[in-house]
Order: structure tokens, then C-alpha cells, then sequence
């Protein structure tokens, strides 16, 4: 386990993060903490039905309130043509509900008064009738003829999208041939990423100048201010996103919500900023939820253990609007990387998106734009197969698992795959966990009638979005700047387009330039999160900002490097062939006492001494990094759990997580990251679900209902890493951040069902609470999405 | 009441949560808020040197009474150990959960000065961490007992 050294590394290594010393005295800037004068608050008033006509809405009382400043429906909205905005998707979402609610929790109404009490009152005082509608709450459903329309606003049908990844006819061949096909529904039920801070923003117009400034609770500055600019009118260069400190993300606060806009023409009605902060259940109820993908996943195999082809169907569950935030070329994300970390002949996948009365969403919580069910699908089928040949788990991966002399393999579905060493990873993680030793104990265990399970699971993933000729967010290529500048005193100031909402970036990219020009990560300001102080890109999710902008930053210095070395050249009088680098100084081959800080460097570069024609002074430089390919970081966990017969409750015992992320950073950040994608992965499995019953009540709305893993659900973590470095990345770095939310969940999901082998029991869903897990054993595991009587 | 060793007075709602008087009036913004259903523990604060959750109790309840939030952690500019456990230990994230999870490490640290595993996961139980899935943060309350007098010890 890495604990901070006391003295910073002049570069990598695990280092205290700067960004504490104000978290550990409460002096941290969230959205709730910022105060402006003659800030006045908003609510928003939100449907109590998942599917209803608006009949009418008064607003007579709230606007009578005393302390109610404006009150602002759809209809007002629609003035403005206001009343709908786009989705990152492509789509579009009602601001607030003009014809129809589509959701409950949808939002209908705003109020803006002088406290976050009287605005709250106030929405009390608004009476909407409503003409209820029969609903679609069950996907399966959705295409039905006779299933009602959600989006009567687009078309006659609940259809969203078709979008297929594979050669259809060679996967069939293979199947049709195989000696063994196994077949096997899967549902990743819908969860929600639930940061402990939920989503806000502060909207002030100042109409005299035209200056609109929003903070907000954004992972997205840069594509909100451009989402800004075409829904309310204002010119881009006139808008300024500020990310204050933000209480985790995970996916949720990449989307535009209906709140940030209503706080804004709120701002722009009354003169004054309007602040508007989610309360817990509106977060759960109507903000990007994740997964919802029902899953018929099928494998072929030989006799002998060969893996051949996967196959799968997916129909997903978008809601109301589809407002999943993912690369516009891929309406099902990175779903085509299901192919897993195996070397298979062939693969097909055919996804179908369809409307239903849920929360919009889809693509959060850590998911890596749907990596997260593709490896859930392919690592349960991958189970189900040694399950049906009667083989060792570990075994039959191990006899798959791409080599590393397959690198970089092209995987059935096309995705280029860059580096790995996958046989050493699950190897080192069986070492670390003794896994013989476990399977020992757990038959012996078996004969007195205990319950024990083992679970594997090896996931590669795709993250680093990415290459700009494939991907774009409405039309935004993936690409990130930054911006570099070294201070005549020699300390450095850092300029980049992604934000932190816990993960450390004025931490590790500070540590990025130290490596690369030896200035001590504590004279290096990292600046982020503000448009108006950062260059542009996209933002961070999808564990995209080391892979791009990392990629930027080393880029960048070592372009400062590059002018350094000229600058020093004209300080010594040599040629800059002459000159040697050392972290932190140019110096004469041969002659190393005859050289120049990067101190010195720098001062010399602001100052009068005669540079070479066409080299300018200042020592600063910029990138905007387009990515060749995409970062395959990789992994191999083991879950150990002991399944109470009595109850089916499950206890985990232990977890080990073996990561190869390539190049560490910060590898206390990269360990620490782990740990949280960890209990993640064992809330999801054992016990986060949003559930609706018919009539469309959500029944996870608020943390009595959605079960969030605790200190005592979650076991001592036991991490392992290798390294193998991405060979196109500068620094050989790959993404990391929601490796462990992508990689656990198969594990414990695969240990709670191995424990379950002297049942019979081959499959049941997420998440195996003790109803399902007790269920599952009498043979009855039940659909986990909807409200079962 | 008295905050962190300064009398406070000022009128207010008789619904007002105490949550909102700390953060909203005093400006306090270190304790957080995080949940509807008093599940999450960002609110966490000391009244009369016992934690609490300061979402379930009313401003009004605390007249008179003692407070103690994270801002009154650090010592005549000196930090907490608990403070300087979670730097060195990594035991925050995002920083949310933070205050909270400092205020029970201190507490229980006040109280049971040898805390084992299963004590320090069990004394954080009612609170939400969503980064750190808590092992980190295990470490800092341990690193904090282990050194009772901060880095120097
Ligand atoms: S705010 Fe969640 S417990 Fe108090
Ligand atoms: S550090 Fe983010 S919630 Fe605990």
C-alpha cells in the first residue's frame, strides 16, 4: 500500500496531494459553499407521475408568496424558446415539461425566492393537474405494438436506435458448428452513481455587459458553455463555466440538467444570481443514471475449453429522453468491446435502444462508456462456460487470455488493443489470493455444508477518448489543450481543459511536468475548471484525462524542454547539439559542470539575452493532443465470499485486485482510485438497484432505498500491480479511474454464484441481495429491474 | 451557542436544520450536506463533544449548547493528527465526506485511543464515502492514533 512520501518526488512517484491542505480544514469551495451577494434561490417543482398529460398549471399562490421572486413553468420557457434543450446524445430533453411529463421526477416548474426554505414552500403552492397515461416501464415492452408512446413529440414508436458491431454471418457460422453454446439472459439493472454531493449551479447575467456566469457541478466545463450558448442565446465568448470543488462525479454531472438552465433564466429574469442545489432524491430520481441493459449473451467454445465466438443482443433502456453523454459514433458507447481480454474467431453484437417512463441517462458511474456491461457479459459467459464443461475458472482464462507476443491485437470487433501481459496479470492476482489454497478450503467447507465462493473476473478496458477522427461529442472532437508557461522565477503554471472532481489533477499534472522538466511539483499551479482560464476540451470522464490531456501536458513541456535547450545554448555559447539533458538542466557533453537550471533557463528567456532568429522569449508552449488510439489498461480481481445458507446474505472476505494501468503516476492516487472502483463494484453487485413498479414509481429514491456500500461491507482491499506501458501514450500511461467500477462487479457476482454451486445454480441478477441470492438457491431468481409482488 | 469557541447568536426559523444554520448563517461551509434521510454523514459535527448528524436536529436545539466542526480541528495553526493522518494516508478524495469522517476519527480517537480495524470501519459505518471505498481512509484514523501527537511524535 503507498503512502505519501513526507518530501515531494521530483516527478513520480506517491506524493501528498496538493489539494488537501483545504479539503482536511473544510475550507474546500463546493457549489452549496459559494455565496454572492443578493444570491437568490431556486427549487424546481417535479412530476409525482411517470407518465401524465399537463392539463394546467397555476402558479397564482407562488407568485403571491412573499418571498417568492419569479415562477417560471415550460410555457414561460417556451417564450424564449427555451423550453427544450439538447442532449449530449443528440436528442432532445424537455427543460421543463410543456405537453406531457415523461418521468417522475421530471422537472415541471421553477421556483426562485430568497431562501432555500420560501423557494421549497412556494413549490407547494403550484398546482399542476395532471391526466395520468398508461406507462412503459419495462423494456421488454417498449417495442410492443400497443405500448405507449413515450416521445409522441418524435414519432409513433418507442425505437431509438439500432447499432450492431461484428461480422453477423462468420459468429453465426462458428456457433452453428461449436460443440458447446451456452445462452443466458443478463440484466445489468439500472443503478446511479449517487456522488455524495449532489448536482448544483450558480447562475449570474450581468445585462449590462452580456457577461453570463455559471458555476456548476460540471465534469464538462468547455461542451457546457458551448450547450449554453445554443440553448440561451448568449455568444460563447460572453459565457464563462466555472467547476468549483466537486463532491465526486462518476459520470453523473457530464450531462446538461434542466436545473442549470432554470437557475440561468432565472438570473436572466430577476437581475440577480440564483443559486440551485438538488436534493438527494431529485439526484436519484432525474439525473444521469447508469447501465439498464437486458442482455441475452451467448458463447461457443470447443469440448476442450477453446473459446470461439460471443454473441449478444441487448436492448437498452434509455428513459424519457436519451440523454446517455457518450462519443457520437457509438450510441451503444464502448458496448463492441465485449470481446473481452480472449482471442476469439469472431464476435457480433446487435444493440437496440428504446424509450421508456425512466430518468434519462445511460452512461455514468464510472462505466468507461459501457465498457462496464461488456465485461460483466463477457466474464459471466466466460463463468457459465466452465460452469457447463465442469472446468477451474481460472483455468479456462488462462487457456484464452491473449499473449503478449498478440499485441497490438485486433480484436474481433476491430478495436486495436495496445499493450498487455494478460497471463502474468491473472497469474500474479491467483499467486497473491493462494488461489489453490482457496479452492482447498472451499471443498472441504462444501462437505460441512458452507458456502463459500470464488470469483474471478479479467477485464480489458478502452479509455482515452479519443481519437479525433472517430470520436466527437456533438460534433467536438476529443481532443484536450494545454497550456504551459514557465514564470521568470522558474516556477511553472499549468493550464488544462480537464477538471477534478476528486481525482487528483493539481496533484498528478504538476508530477507530469516535474518529471519531464525537474521544476518541484509544488512550484507548479495547476489551473482548471474554469473556461475562461483554460484552454479548451472535453472534459473529464471516461478515464480520458491522463490518457489526453496527461498526453498534452508531457507534450507541451517537453516542447518547453525543447526551447530551453536553445535558450541555454545561447547562455553557454554552444551549439544546442552539445547540450545533455538532466532532469532539471541542460548541460555540455563531456563537460557536465557547464550547464543551466531550468531556473536559470527561464529567467534568462524573459530577459535581454540574444536568442537565435525565430525563436521567441518566455518559456511557455501549448498542445492540443489528439490521440492516436485509445489506452487498453487491463486487470485480474479475485473475490473471495462466504454466502450465509440460512439467509443468502452475502459477506465479502477478501478482494484482490491486480491492475496493469501502464505508467503510475501517482501510485498511491492509482491505488486509492482501485479502492473506490472496489466497493463500487460490490454495491452494484450485492446491492444498488433503481427499481420502478408498474405505475412508474422509482423505488430507489433516496439512500433509505438505494444501499450504498459501507466501511463494514467493504473488506481490506489487496492490490498488485504490473506494467506494461501503452506504447503510443507520451508517457506510457493509460487510464485508471474506473478500471476497478468496470472489473469488480463479474468478480463478486461470480463468487456469490460459485458459492452456489451445490444449488445448481448457474446465473441470477444483480444485485444478489439475500432475497435473490436465497431465491437463487430454491431455483427462482427473479427479474431485479422491476417491483416483483 | 458557541462554535468552535465563539457565541453565536441569531434568530431564526424554528424549522431551520441545524446543517443549514452552521453552513447557510455562520458560514461555516466545512460540514456538508448530502442526503434527504440523514444516511450519508457528510453533515457530521460534534454537540456537546458527541457526533452527530447535524441534518436531524434543529438549529434551535442547539441553543446554548456546544459546537465543533472540522473548522475547529486545527490547533493554534497546528493540524490535527487526524488531519495529518488523512494527508499522509490518502484518505480523501474528493473531499465530501471529509469533515465528517474527521470529526468521528476524532472522536473516536478521544475515546478509545487504540481503535482496531473492526472499531474504526464500525464507528464510520453511518457515514458515505464514494471515493475511497474506506480502506484509505481506515489507515489515516490508524496512522491519526498512532501518532497522538501529529507528525513530529
Ligand atoms: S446530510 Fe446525510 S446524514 Fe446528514
Ligand atoms: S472522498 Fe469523496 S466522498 Fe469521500
Amino acid at each position: 500500500m503507498s503512502t505519501a512520501e513526507p518530501d515531494p518526488p521530483l516527478g513520480y512517484g506517491s506524493m501528498r496531494r496538493k489539494e488537501d491542505t483545504r479539503f482536511i480544514r473544510g475550507q474546500g469551495s463546493f457549489i452549496d459553499d459559494i455565496k454572492l451577494g443578493g444570491m437568490l434561490h431556486g427549487a424546481v417543482l417535479r412530476s409525482p407521475y411517470a407518465h401524465a398529460r399537463i392539463q394546467s398549471i397555476d402558479v397564482s399562490a407562488a407568485q403571491a408568496h412573499p418571498r417568492v421572486r419569479a415562477v417560471i413553468t415550460g410555457e414561460t420557457l417556451a417564450t424564449r424558446d427555451l423550453a427544450w434543450m439538447p442532449t449530449l446524445a443528440g436528442d432532445t430533453q424537455a427543460v421543463l415539461a410543456t405537453d406531457k411529463v415523461r418521468f417522475q421526477g421530471q422537472e415541471v416548474a421553477f421556483v426562485v425566492a430568497d431562501d432555500r426554505y420560501a423557494a421549497r414552500d412556494a413549490l407547494e403552492l403550484i398546482d399542476v393537474e395532471y391526466e395520468p397515461l398508461p406507462t412503459v416501464m419495462d423494456a421488454r415492452q417498449a417495442l410492443d405494438p400497443d405500448a405507449p408512446v413515450v416521445r409522441d413529440d418524435l414519432g409513433a414508436s418507442n425505437h431509438i436506435f439500432d447499432w450492431e458491431s461484428g461480422d453477423a454471418a462468420r459468429t453465426d457460422e462458428i456457433f452453428a458448428a461449436a460443440d458447446v453454446t451456452i445462452a443466458e439472459d443478463l440484466l445489468y439493472p439500472r443503478v446511479h452513481p449517487a456522488p455524495l454531493e449532489t448536482c448544483g449551479a450558480i447562475a449570474d447575467f450581468d445585462p449590462i455587459s452580456g457577461k453570463l456566469t455559471v458555476w456548476s457541478t460540471s465534469q464538462a466545463p468547455h461542451p457546457h458553455r458551448l450547450l449554453y450558448s445554443m440553448v440561451a442565446g448568449v455568444p460563447e465568448h460572453k459565457i464563462r463555466v466555472i467547476s468549483p470543488d466537486i463532491g465526486g462525479g462518476f459520470g453523473n454531472k457530464v450531462p446538461l440538467y434542466p436545473g442549470y438552465l432554470c437557475a440561468i433564466v432565472g438570473s436572466m429574469i430577476t437581475g440577480r444570481p440564483v443559486k440551485w442545489i438538488e436534493d438527494r432524491s431529485e439526484n436519484l430520481m432525474s439525473t444521469s443514471f447508469a447501465r439498464d441493459y437486458h442482455m441475452h449473451g451467448e458463447i461457443a467454445a470447443t469440448r476442450d475449453g477453446k473459446i470461439l465466438a460471443v454473441r449478444v443482443r441487448v436492448l437498452a433502456d434509455h428513459g424519457a429522453f436519451n440523454g446517455a453523454a457518450q462519443p457520437t459514433k457509438f450510441p451503444a458507447g464502448f458496448f463492441g468491446v465485449f470481446t473481452g481480454s480472449y482471442d476469439l474467431q469472431a464476435a457480433h453484437c446487435q444493440v437496440t435502444g428504446v424509450y421508456t417512463n425512466k430518468a434519462p441517462g445511460g452512461v455514468a458511474y464510472s462505466c468507461s462508456f459501457r465498457i462496464t456491461e461488456a465485461v460483466y457479459l463477457v466474464e459471466r459467459m466466460v463463468d457459465m462456460l466452465a460452469f457447463e464443461l465442469d472446468a477451474d475458472a481460472a483455468e479456462l482464462r488462462m487457456q484464452n487470455l491473449l499473449r503478449p507476443d498478440q499485441f497490438p491485437y485486433t480484436c474481433a470487433t476491430g478495436w486495436v488493443y495496445d499493450s498487455g501481459d494478460y497471463t502474468s496479470t491473472l497469474q500474479l492476482a491467483l499467486d497473491k489470493a493462494d488461489y489453490t489454497g482457496l479452492r482447498q478450503e472451499q471443498a472441504a467447507g462444501r462437505e460441512r455444508g458452507e458456502l463459500m465462493g470464488i470469483g474471478i473476473s479479467f477485464f480489458t478496458e478502452a479509455v482515452g477518448a479519443g481519437p479525433r477522427k472517430h470520436m466527437d461529442i456533438m460534433g467536438l472532437g476529443m481532443a484536450d489543450g494545454v497550456e504551459l508557461r514557465v514564470n521568470p522565477g522558474g516556477t511553472a503554471v499549468l493550464r488544462i481543459a480537464v477538471q477534478t472532481q476528486g481525482q487528483g489533477h493539481e496533484t498528478t499534472f504538476a508530477q507530469i511536468v516535474a518529471e519531464e522538466l525537474g521544476i518541484p511539483p509544488d512550484r507548479i499551479e495547476v489551473v482548471h475548471g474554469d473556461t475562461d482560464q483554460t484552454p479548451f476540451g472535453l472534459g473529464t470522464y471516461g478515464s480520458r484525462s491522463t490518457p489526453v490531456s496527461g498526453a498534452a501536458t508531457a507534450v507541451a513541456a517537453r516542447r518547453i524542454r525543447d526551447k530551453a535547450r536553445v535558450v541555454a545554448a545561447a547562455m553557454l555559447e554552444v551549439a544546442t547539439g552539445d547540450l545533455e539533458w538532466e532532469k532539471g538542466r541542460w548541460y555540455v557533453r563531456g563537460d557536465p559542470d557547464q550547464g543551466r537550471s531550468i531556473a536559470e533557463i527561464a529567467l534568462a528567456a524573459h530577459s535581454d539575452l540574444e536568442l537565435p532568429a525565430g525563436v521567441e522569449g518566455q518559456l511557455d508552449a501549448s498542445c492540443v493532443y489528439n490521440p492516436p488510439n485509445l489506452t487498453y489498461p487491463c486487470g485480474a480481481y479475485v473475490c473471495v465470499v462466504d454466502v450465509d445458507p440460512g439467509t443468502g446474505k452475502v459477506e465479502v472476505r477478501r478482494f484482490v485486485a491486480v491492475d496493469d494501468c501502464g505508467v503510475r503516476i501517482n501510485p498511491m492516487i492509482v491505488e486509492g482510485q482501485i479502492h473506490g472502483g472496489l466497493a463500487d463494484g460490490i454495491g452494484m453487485a450485492l446491492m444498488e438497484v433503481i427499481a420502478y413498479d408498474t405505475q412508474g414509481n422509482c423505488l430507489g429514491g433516496s439512500f433509505m432505498d438505494y444501499l450504498l456500500p459501507t466501511a463494514v461491507e467493504c473488506p481490506s482491499w489487496e492490490l498488485g500491480e504490473t506494467v506494461t506501458p501503452s506504447p503510443h501514450h507520451p508517457i506510457g500511461a493509460k487510464g485508471v479511474g474506473e478500471s476497478a467500477t468496470v472489473g469488480s462487479p463479474p468478480a463478486v457476482v461470480n463468487a456469490v454464484i460459485d458459492a452456489l454451486r451445490p444449488f445448481g445454480v448457474r446465473h441470477a441478477d444483480m444485485p444478489l441481495t439475500p432475497a435473490q441470492v436465497w431465491r437463487a438457491t430454491q431455483g427462482r431468481p427473479l427479474r431485479t429491474d422491476l417491483a416483483q409482488s | 451557542m458557541t462554535v468552535n469557541g465563539t457565541e453565536y447568536t441569531r434568530d431564526v426559523e424554528p424549522r431551520m436544520l441545524l446543517i443549514h444554520f452552521i453552513r447557510d448563517e455562520l458560514e461555516l461551509t466545512g460540514s456538508h450536506w448530502g442526503c434527504d434521510t440523514s444516511n450519508c454523514g457528510a453533515c457530521v459535527l460534534w454537540l456537546d463533544g458527541t457526533p452527530l448528524k447535524s441534518c436531524t436536529a434543529l438549529a434551535a436545539m442547539a441553543n446554548g449548547r456546544d459546537i465543533r466542526t472540522v473548522e475547529g480541528l486545527e490547533r493554534g495553526g497546528e493540524l490535527d493528527p487526524v488531519q495529518q493522518g488523512f494527508i499522509a494516508c490518502h484518505g480523501l478524495q474528493c473531499g465530501f465526506c471529509t469533515p465528517g469522517m474527521l470529526m468521528t476519527a476524532r472522536w473516536l480517537i478521544d475515546h478509545h485511543p487504540h481503535p482496531t480495524e473492526a472499531e474504526i470501519r464500525e464507528a464510520i459505518s453511518g457515514q458515505i464515502c464514494r471515493c475511497t471505498g474506506y480502506e484509505n481512509i481506515v489507515r489515516s484514523v490508524r496512522w491519526a492514533a498512532e501518532h497522538p501527537s501529529g507528525a513530529a511524535s
